[in-house]
């Protein structure tokens, strides 16, 4: 059944901001998309508001719209595009959910837009709980099972107490309670007892409207899998991979440590779960693609209970896709246009068809990433929520390599069992530091945490049985017998007269890392001298490959792990080649971003001239070689680069693959590895960059020691004086007294941070003496190694973000200069900003590149740079500069037309700004620092992950903003006017601006005078204004009616304004915050987080309000509108 | 827990490889061939199929779930050695009755472990199944390589007698009874009759001497060659018999060795696969319906149809024999073999692969209905 050839034109819509639970896997599946899509000649428009992703990179479709992905903004690109078909199935729910408001707003039907991949009958099938719970039943029934009604929890609807107990005797407890028709799940709940079970359902009954509550029985505690399967249109299901979850039901899987394949279930069973999952999917009539059932399994009996299916691809099927080397997304594209899986080629086999079930013939471990630091008060128990906000993945021969090597990827404090005393561990996990012992440990564990494998490790050490971890944890006694078998191990280390090649050897074939051994064995100098123990003795790892068929067929692309086995398949190479190194898992402050500039220097370097770097090259450029370890990324699509290793990111893993690449490529009479690239995946490359240059390792761009004179305070200093730079007043500190001392004598506010952090870890502004103390209780347990920094507080001034290229020459060529919306203070990665700078005069800019300038040629970069400003009372002051890649770099690129991390790498491997300029990878004249008048102005909003955070309490979490960063994504809103701008990226970010409705205002005295015009406008746009006190007071004698409300922290009668935003009564907050002090700006943000909770748009400053009126204004009179980043690159182009 | 004693596994072309006793010590010869199945160890184990062959798993753990009393597919352990990466420690099964290696140990079975099982499944992919030694007794390989390359080979060997039926049985249907089925046990899975019996079949399982005298006498109303191991090209007495009950227009169902068996009753030839099929996960086109089913394969032997040539796409058109017309109704899409037969003019269908499953996907289940429906259509014609 061949392609169709109906479907000329496809728009395919992405998933907007990187939020928690919706990362960079859509960004991986949508460019798959979009790249099989233009191979078969198909035009493809996009539609995706997040600029930090490859797809939205203007080659990778025909016409990119970075707009918000609203039904209001995606209706204009239609009307512009006048697509054929829509595939909804790439962009997670936030795809799936805009198609379904487009279909039922009729829009497809009114242009013609054939929905592709999903239809809307199915997609409500999947997602309608009681529909869903049928469908199974059906489902199980047509397939012969013999008591299909137990394939779904059972469950009763209950009118009163005496039917609750009823249904609780049959069913047993625990259960779950949730009454009908409330808000957002209100009075839900899981009974373990009577007492719960009268308190939950009791409130329930009185809850709901109806005095009505399900009850249903409890699948906590059961084994938990997942099946990721996909159809075509000729009805043929294949199953590409089983995932098994470590941690039970009970935990979202995406905060769940996974394993795959499934390790714990006999042929029969897993066969049950296949016949069952691809009946479901007929059933529910998934039309093609990828879709991912879930699966409950009761350990004492193996009863099978569905619980919930995605009609789409999903994170688990990025995750699927790279454990097994079948990439669901591209094949979903392929089969949404037509043709069948036994049409289509199995990508890495080549000669055999992808109708068939990858097998695997190594282990996959997926561990999530967390954040809870970020969010003080938030309760850490993982819960059906998903909290987690990034995930390492893994590969390995057996459990443990993988298992071990997924906990060193996660880059938190213990790198992997034994690598932080038990005490510090116990800590991190509620065990009291003091009371470390079996009793406190098994206990623990009954409450799923963040790093419960430690705790899991660390009962067993202390004398805890399989059985009796299995029975606090609900993990698998399989499981659990691994995690025992290195304990075991571990004590045989721990007792060895001496560490013998045997010994070390099946060390590492259990995982461990050198620097878990260094910590067995003391005497061995550290993680060094165990490597050089082991290099002594000729244990080294290899490198397997990735083949979806257990080495059955020969693999033709080198997707690799490493493992400590007999023979390698490193295939040799004589191009030259490059090393980049990724950025590891998602975590807050390091995102995609970083993951997008990696692929760029890829793009870049694969096929670019390698000049004099490259003696012995064959001309065909450079073989790139990718490091990372992030499964829901571009960079560990094994499309991307030439080679790609699926490794930890730690010193000791990149060592070995600079290793292996580099011998074999000099056994292939090639010049090996010529460069490694640190400087483009954040700070996790960038921390290895010493140490691997010691080693041996050819670092290219920025070197580490001018990487050090940017990121040490002292050395830092005395680049700026040397070129006489204004910094604020600063010094550094061990300890309180040292700190206090510099904080006396440049005064408070003081910014007080870590060294070496990114996303503004551990930073805080301080205010006073009491503060200060405890900061630096806190502070040198974060980073022991640093000192704490403490610099002058800039109140009030603007901050400007400057992204450079610096070569070898000295040139300097601004990227980019961005001029952010909120005052200083708040995270440059939390605030607004907008390029080109709309209120910077001619005169700052000069003075911002003659800083940038001399702190490039200080500092000696080589590639990019980013530099922090702040501008007061017209002097600009430096905050920091990072030599390296930043998190603004695809916005600026997306904004000026100009790929600046691709420029960066070539930098990096020797090419000047002049010979970039005159191949054409940067513009002949000019640059980001001087754009054209009638530049397009591209504005980037935050987004921000409150809603997901909850105290043990179940109150909101403290969503007050500051110089520690907290948002998980961003998106552009890109325009000819700053108003249409700013409303896009509001509309991107929170859902589009109101055109009616009751708009909440409360201004700082300083910005009530430039406010007045504003509100009054709005008031004439026919909005409703309510406002507290002094603001209502200055707005009513000009003449605007307007409602008078209390602030949060009067006392008083009826509503206060954050309970009537919370109420939902309000359309629009404009709140600019009230100067400085710690109590002053805390009202502000109240209001702020009411709105983030509220999901409505909230205008923080003057600007933001003109603003914002001017984008109401423009979706009052409709005449918002859309270009696509090719329309808008080519006029900048064309404009230089 | 106690260090394992050292052991080898050294191929037919003097490959070494070292790992650790597992199960039995001892020493043990057979085919080296590697399966891919990710599930279903106990069922490999005790397919007759690979009596006579060294599996080796791809799959790196194996024993997780322990063994049960359900999933044996006959009554013992048949494969000659277990070559396996990780064994595990624990069984951990809710069905579980015991561990694998203790079951391994208690039938005799020699296996290695902490082999890199992804090398040796690339040489044999490279190099073709082999002859293969393992021993946790000797640890020379030069001496045990020479013992190898006295084992007899698996191309030429006769072995359904070793691991047929010494008396008949029957297996009953489920339900009413509506068919008899006589089933020559050439190393039969005992989810073959389970699966007949679901649709109302009442087995009698014969041995592989049976004439078709011993089949008439069941009052069968179709017969069924089963899997098994060994060379095709050396069933003579099973062919023969094939070709009696087509002469007499008894509907038959072939699977696997059954499939070959009707190959050469048809006039067509066998031949050695280079490495074989053993996996679950294989696509097989069903040229009838042009649906693509994911099945379970054990065969290193397969038919080969006049007019093909190894390797490339079967033609689709009907090749005519002594018992009229016949099409290849499946073929792999991994590399087009021939896996399945349909008879025009005589109710005879075989498939290479495993309808049966156990282990794999249940995507060929359909297959026991077509040979309902031809029996059927046998009794109504």
């Amino acid at each position: 059944m061949p392609k169709r050839t109906d479907l000329k034109h496809i728009l395919v819509i992405g998933s907007g901001p990187i939020v928690i639970g919706q990362a960079c896997e859509f960004d991986y599946s949508g460019t798959q998309a979009c790249r099989v899509l233009r191979s078969e000649g198909i035009r493809v428009s996009l539609v995706n508001s997040n600029p930090a992703t490859i797809m939205t990179d203007p080659e990778f479709a025909d016409a990119t719209y970075v707009e918000p992905i609203t039904p209001e903004f995606v209706e204009l690109v239609i009307a512009r595009e006048r697509p054929d078909a829509l595939l909804p199935t790439l962009g997670g729910q936030t795809a799936l959910n805009t198609a379904v408001a487009l279909h039922e707003a009729g829009v497809l039907d009114k242009y013609g837009v054939e929905l592709i991949g999903a239809n809307i009958e199915a997609i409500h099938r999947g997602e309608d709980r009681q529909l869903f719970k049928d469908i199974v039943a059906k489902a199980g029934a047509r397939i012969g099972v013999e008591d299909p009604a137990a394939l779904v929890p059972r469950s009763r609807v209950c009118h009163s107490m005496a039917e609750v107990e009823a249904t609780v005797a049959e069913l047993g407890l625990p259960v779950v309670i949730r009454p009908s028709f409330t808000m957002g799940g209100l009075g839900s709940g899981m009974a373990h007892t009577d007492e719960d079970l009268a308190r939950i359902a009791g409130a329930g009954l009185a809850a709901s409207p109806v005095h009505e509550v399900l009850i249903e029985e409890s699948v906590l505690g059961w084994k938990e899998y997942e099946l990721e399967l996909m159809r075509d249109r000729h009805d043929n299901v294949v199953v590409v991979c089983s995932i098994e979850n470590v941690d039970p039901m009970g935990v979202h899987t995406g905060d769940s440590v996974t394993v795959a394949p499934a390790m714990t279930l006999t042929d029969r069973e897993y066969q049950r779960l296949r016949d069952l999952g691809i009946a479901v999917l007929r059933e529910v009539g998934v039309d093609t693609g990828g879709c991912n059932i879930q699966f409950a399994v009761n350990p004492a009996d193996g009863r099978i209970v569905v619980i919930e299916m995605n009609p789409r691809v999903s994170r688990s099927s990025a995750l699927a896709s790279k454990a097994t080397g079948f990439p669901i997304a591209k094949i979903a594209a392929k089969l949404a246009i037509g043709y069948t899986l036994d049409e289509i080629p199995n990508d890495i086999t080549r000669k055999t068809p992808a109708a068939f079930e990858p097998t695997l013939d190594y282990v996959v471990v997926k561990i999530p990433r967390f954040a809870f630091e970020k969010f003080p008060g938030a309760d850490p128990e993982l819960t059906t929520t998903m909290k987690s906000v990034g995930e390492a993945m893994s590969l390995g021969r057996n459990f443990t390599e993988a298992l071990n090597k997924a906990m060193r990827s996660m880059e938190t404090k213990a790198a992997g069992f034994w690598t932080l005393p038990d005490r510090a561990v116990a800590a991190a996990t509620g065990v009291d530091p003091a009371d470390v012992t079996r009793q406190s440990t098994l206990a623990a564990l009954r409450t799923p945490h963040d790093g419960r494998l430690y705790t899991v490790e660390r009962a067993l050490r202390l004398g805890a049985s399989v059985a009796e971890v299995a029975e606090a944890s609900g993990m698998d006694p399989w499981f659990l017998d691994q995690i025992a078998a290195l304990v075991e191990l571990r004590a045989e280390i721990v007792a060895a007269p001496v560490l013998d090649a045997d010994l070390l050897r099946r060390a590492k074939r259990a995982g461990l890392s050198d620097r878990q051994l260094a910590a067995l064995r003391p005497e061995l100098a550290a993680e060094d001298g165990v490597r050089t123990l082991r290099h002594r003795l000729g244990v080294r790892p290899v490198y397997k490959t990735v083949d979806t068929c257990a080495a059955e067929f020969e693999a033709t692309t080198p997707y690799h792990y490493s493992t400590y086995e007999s023979e390698t398949e490193v295939a040799p190479s004589a191009r030259p080649k490059v090393i980049i190194l990724g950025s590891g898992p998602n975590r807050i402050g390091q995102g995609i971003e970083f993951d997008y500039s990696c692929v760029h220097a890829v793009q870049a370097l694969r096929g670019a001239p390698t000049g004099a770097a490259a003696s012995g090259a064959d001309g065909t450029g450079f073989e790139t070689v990718m490091v990372n370890c992030n499964p829901e990324t571009v960079s560990t699509d094994y499309d991307t680069a030439d080679r790609l290793y699926f490794e930890p990111l730690t010193f000791e893993d990149v060592l070995e693959v600079w290793h292996a690449e580099d011998s074999s490529g000099r056994a292939a009479g090639g010049p090996g590895v010529v460069g490694m690239v640190v400087q483009l995946g954040g700070q996790t490359p960038l921390g290895l960059a010493q140490r691997l240059k010691d080693a041996g390792v050819p670092v290219v761009g920025t070197s580490p020691e001018s990487i050090h004179l940017a990121e040490e305070r002292g050395a830092f200093g005395a680049v700026l004086a040397r070129a006489g730079l204004r910094a604020p007043a600063h010094g550094t500190a061990t300890s309180y007294d040292e700190a206090k001392a510099i904080a006396d004598e440049i005064g408070y506010p003081v910014l007080v941070r870590p060294s070496y952090v990114l996303g503004g870890r551990g930073m805080e502004i301080v205010y006073d003496d009491a503060t200060l103390r405890d900061y630096i209780g806190r502070a040198t347990d974060i980073s022991p190694d640093h000192p704490v920094l403490v610099d002058r507080f800039l109140d009030d001034a603007i901050e400007i973000d400057v992204d450079a290229l610096c070569d070898a020459d000295g040139e300097v060529y601004l990227g980019g200069v961005m001029e952010h919306i909120e005052e200083a203070g708040i995270h440059s990665g939390d605030s607004s900003c907008v390029l080109p700078p709309i209120t910077l005069a001619g005169s700052h800019l000069a003075q911002v590149r003659r800083y940038t300038e001399a702190i490039a040629r200080g500092v000696g970069v080589r590639g990019l740079l980013n530099v922090q400003y702040a501008l007061k009372d017209d002097m600009l002051y430096v905050l920091e500069a990072n030599p390296r890649a930043s998190r603004t770099v695809p916005f600026v690129s997306k904004a000026t037309a100009v790929p600046l991390a691709k420029a960066a790498a070539r930098i990096a491997l020797g090419a000047t700004i002049a010979e970039l300029r005159a191949e054409g990878m940067l513009p002949p004249t000019g640059d980001g620092g001087a754009m054209p008048v009638d530049a397009p102005i591209a504005v980037k909003e935050a987004v921000l992950p409150f809603k997901r955070f909850r105290t043990p309490s179940g109150k909101g979490v403290d969503s007050l903003l500051g110089p520690e960063m907290k948002s998980t994504g961003e998106v552009m809103g890109i325009d000819t006017g700053f108003g249409h701008a700013f409303a896009k990226s509001q509309a991107a970010a929170y859902g589009s601006l109101p055109t009616a409705g009751r708009i909440f205002v409360s201004v700082a005295n300083r910005d009530k005078r430039g406010m007045i015009f504003p509100i009054k406008r709005l008031a004439d746009l026919g909005f409703e204004i309510v406002a507290t006190t002094g603001t209502a007071e200055v707005l009513r004698r000009h003449g605007i009616a307007c409602e008078q409300i209390r602030k949060h922290y009067e006392s008083g009668e009826g509503d206060d304004a954050v309970s009537m935003i919370l109420g939902g009564d309000v359309a629009l907050v404009v709140n600019t915050p009230q100067g400085s002090g710690a109590s002053a700006r805390s009202d502000g943000y109240e209001i702020r987080s009411a709105a983030v909770t509220a999901d409505i748009p909230c205008i923080t400053t003057v600007p933001g309000a003109a603003a914002a009126v001017m984008g109401i204004e423009a979706r009052i009179r409709g005449d918002m509108q859309v270009r696509p980043l090719q329309e808008l690159h080519a006029a900048l182009r064309a404009g230089e | 827990m106690a260090k394992r004693r050292s052991a080898i596994l050294v191929l037919e072309d003097g490959r070494t490889f070292h790992g650790e006793a597992y199960g039995s010590v001892g020493e043990t010869f057979g085919e080296a061939v590697f399966n891919t199945g990710m599930t279903g160890y106990q069922e490999t184990l005790t397919d007759p199929s690979y009596h006579r062959q060294v599996v080796v798993q791809t799959a790196p753990h194996i024993g997780n779930t322990g063994v049960n009393g359900e999933d044996d597919e006959s009554s013992r352990i048949w494969v000659a050695g277990y070559v396996v990466r990780d064994p595990a420690r624990i069984g951990s099964n809710w069905r579980a009755t015991g561990g694998l290696e203790d079951r391994l140990a208690a039938e005799g079975v020699v296996g290695v472990c902490g082999v890199d099982t992804r090398a040796l499944t690339r040489h044999l992919r490279e190099r073709g199944a082999m002859r293969v030694g393992i021993s946790s007794v000797d640890d020379d390989p030069r001496a045990l390589l020479a013992r190898v390359r006295q084992s007899p080979p698996m191309v030429g060997a006769d072995l359904s007698a070793e691991v047929s039926t010494a008396e008949p049985y029957v297996v009953p249907a489920q339900g009413a009874h509506r068919f008899t089925v006589a089933a020559l046990d050439l190393g039969i899975k005992r989810n073959v009759p389970r699966r007949l019996a679901a649709r109302g079949v009442t087995t009698h399982v014969l041995p592989a001497g049976s004439t078709i005298d011993d089949l008439l006498a069941t009052g069968a109303d179709a017969v069924f060659f089963s899997p098994g191991p060994g060379d095709p090209a050396t069933a003579d007495g099973p062919v023969a018999l094939a070709r009696q009950v087509l002469g007499r227009r008894i509907p038959l169902f072939g699977i696997c060795f059954g499939s070959q068996i009707l190959g050469r009753a048809l006039g067509f030839g066998t031949y050695k696969l280079g490495y074989g099929h053993r996996g679950i996960n294989q696509p097989v086109l069903d040229r009838a319906t042009g649906k693509v089913e994911v099945t379970s394969h054990n065969h290193g032997f397969a038919v080969r149809v006049p007019g093909a040539q190894v390797g490339a796409v079967v033609p689709d058109q009907v090749i005519e024999t002594e018992f009229g017309g016949v099409q290849v109704s499946h073929v792999c899409l991994n590399d087009n073999v021939v896996e399945g037969l349909r008879a025009k003019d005589v109710p005879a269908f075989t498939v290479q692969y495993h309808p049966e499953a156990a282990a794999g996907p249940h995507d060929a289940d359909y297959l026991f209905d077509r040979f309902a429906e031809l029996i059927e259509g046998g009794k109504n014609a």
